[in-house]
């Protein structure tokens, strides 16, 4: 049976991503709202994290390395108390804490600068190997996007995490297939993507990315399997929950969210 | 340990390294299969738990440091100049830079030190390509006394640094005695009627071109500019008041590195004519230094022609 909670605070997520992309009118929706289940499981249930000490010795930490979802980060962040909602308006403008792609430097509980598809995934690897020295007992959880695994550094890095055995790094690949340009296949298809990963020593999981149990179950069993890293291939839905981000297909990378889109989507959100 | 005129620069390095890795609990040493060229592959069975080698894959080794800086580690990444600097140029730049690690990166042979490995592993451009990064030290060696006074300063130094360092054994110009600063130039001869401001293994050539038109009754001052980033304005500044006229002389392009930095100091504050010694509008090739030295005008002789140039220009 779905967790309600989780539900509901994949769906406040979902909500602060719109009013966030929304307050300034344009950003990269489509690529946020696919992983607002996603942020709203490993917030709401498996990231040991505290909004009171976003630098907490010991913390799970998660690098979303396709930086350019930070709306959806902020979203989950401001979900869970890192900072009032209302900063989320501040989204791009001069002298935000919330910059288009995450930086560690500026927002409460970011744990990794990206923007530079590929660099955020070999952070997150060498805070694995790092985690491992300090003998500390976190996760390191990093998502990438499936435009993003076109990088070689992402398999440079997928190498050398296989090679290393880091058991305690699970990735996800935001796999909504589509990238900027046009649908991955068409671009520089990635298939047959879980046996990329497989021959590159990890463990692979390939899930419903937009369903809450899936994504629940599939991080449970990524904790516990033990001996490589884990990947979580999530299918996902780009523009997931937003009527007109899903029609736009490719367009909803990067598009506009006027003030009557974003009352339509939210309402679609709520339900009403 | 002790150095003398036969110590490598890369010994000095591995000393450096085990001190920092048997000291500093934070400290970790990434390679890019390369540590037996850069001699700290004995560290690897010393350090196992401290010395990860990530194969040939520059880009995600210099993140990785990133990511292990971030964890509280403070790595030293290592690889040949160029694929230190140039492969992983973005690295450097958003991993390492934007996001505050403080990560040191050790590239080794720089320009035409890089020998018989040639043009493709000769790098050129490294200096040019990472000095308009915010807060990068940029550190190159002259000799191994200097290096050895430098590097706990660099270990200790709160930002990202770049160590451009010949593997080698240049000559032994510094004694002992004397006394190193990273922030600060040196002087290594005084003089009145030109300054030479030379990095690298051209502060040798530098001092070489100095006796030379010494017996000439021309007086050359030889100002070693090790660290080109953060540049010693003050130094370089009061020695072009003295003398009146400068010249530059690096083993890099003359474009983006030592000859721009004192360009940009001495325009904006003091102007007086100067020339350039270095590589002009060239790509490496393979052959011995002083081979090198001839193709690219990088020999005493050039270094006194430009320096009999500059002072019919004052």
């Amino acid at each position: 049976m779905s967790d309600l909670n989780l539900a509901i605070t994949a769906r406040n997520v979902r909500e602060n991503i719109v009013n966030c992309i929304g307050s300034l009118g344009v950003g990269h929706i489509g690529g946020c709202l696919s992983i607002a289940d996603l942020l709203a499981v490993l917030y709401g249930k498996h990231l040991k994290h505290d909004a009171n000490n976003p630098k907490m010795e010991g913390r799970d930490r998660l690098v979303c390395s396709k930086g350019h979802a930070g709306p959806a980060i902020y979203a989950v962040l401001a979900e869970f108390g890192y900072f009032d909602k209302s900063v989320l308006e501040t989204l791009n403008q001069g002298g935000t804490t919330l910059p288009s792609h995450c930086d560690m430097n500026k927002t409460p509980g970011v744990d990794m600068t990206a923007g530079s598809l590929g660099q955020g995934f070999s952070c997150a690897v060498g805070c694995a190997l790092g985690s491992r020295l300090r003998k500390d007992g976190a996760t390191i959880y990093a998502i990438i996007g499936d435009g993003e695994s076109q990088e070689g550094q992402i398999w440079e890095a997928a190498m050398y995490a296989g090679h290393s055995k880091l058991d305690n790094l699970i990735a996800f690949t935001d796999y909504n297939k589509m990238q900027l340009d046009d649908f991955t296949a068409n671009i520089n298809d990635l298939e047959p993507l879980d046996k990329k990963w497989e021959a590159f020593g990890w463990k692979v999981w390939v899930i419903d990315g937009n369903d809450i149990d899936a994504i629940d179950n599939a991080i449970t069993q990524a904790k516990a399997y033990k001996g490589q890293p884990k990947m979580i291939i999530m299918n996902t839905v780009k523009g997931k929950g937003v009527s007109y981000c899903e029609k736009a297909l490719v367009g909803s990378h990067s598009m506009s969210v006027n003030a009557e889109q974003r009352a339509q989507a939210i309402k679609e959100i709520r339900g009403e | 340990m002790e150095i003398t005129k036969n110590t490598l620069m890369k010994e000095v390095l591995v000393d450096h390294m085990r001190n920092v890795l048997a000291n500093d609990p934070n400290c970790v040493m990434l390679d890019a299969d390369l540590a037996k060229c850069a001699g700290t592959n004995v560290l690897y069975k010393e350090f196992p738990d401290k010395c990860f080698d990530v194969g040939i894959a520059e880009a995600n080794m210099t993140s990785m440091a990133a990511g292990l800086s971030s964890y509280g580690f403070k790595p030293y990444v290592s690889s040949f100049a160029p694929f230190a600097t140039r492969r992983s140029a973005d690295q450097i730049m958003i991993s390492i830079c934007y996001a505050g690690q403080n990560v040191k990166i050790i590239g080794t042979d720089p320009g035409i030190s890089a020998e018989l490995n040639g043009g493709t592993h000769m790098a050129l451009e490294d200096i040019g390509m990472l000095r308009s990064i915010p807060n990068i030290l940029i550190y190159e060696p002259t000799d191994t006394m200097e290096f050895y006074k430098a590097l706990p300063q660099i270990h200790d130094y709160p930002y990202p640094c770049y160590i451009r360092m010949h593997r080698k054994s240049p000559a032994l110009l510094t004694k002992e005695s004397d006394e190193v600063n990273i922030l600060k130039a040196r002087i290594m001869r005084e003089g009145t009627d030109c300054t030479v401001v030379a990095s690298g293994i051209m502060v040798e050539t530098a001092l070489l071109a100095a006796d030379e038109l010494a017996k000439e009754g021309i007086s050359v001052e030889v100002v070693c500019c090790h660290t080109v980033k953060p540049i010693d304005s003050e130094t370089i500044i009061a020695s072009a008041k003295k003398t009146g006229a400068v010249v530059t002389a690096e083993n890099h392009n003359v474009m983006g590195a030592l000859r721009s930095a004192v360009c940009e100091v001495l325009c904006e504050n003091y102007p007086v004519p100067l020339e350039s010694i270095g590589v002009k509008e060239k790509f490496g090739e393979v052959g011995k230094v002083p081979y090198l030295r001839k193709v690219f005008n990088m020999d005493v002789e050039d270094v006194v022609g430009a320096i009999r140039k500059v002072i019919t220009r004052k």
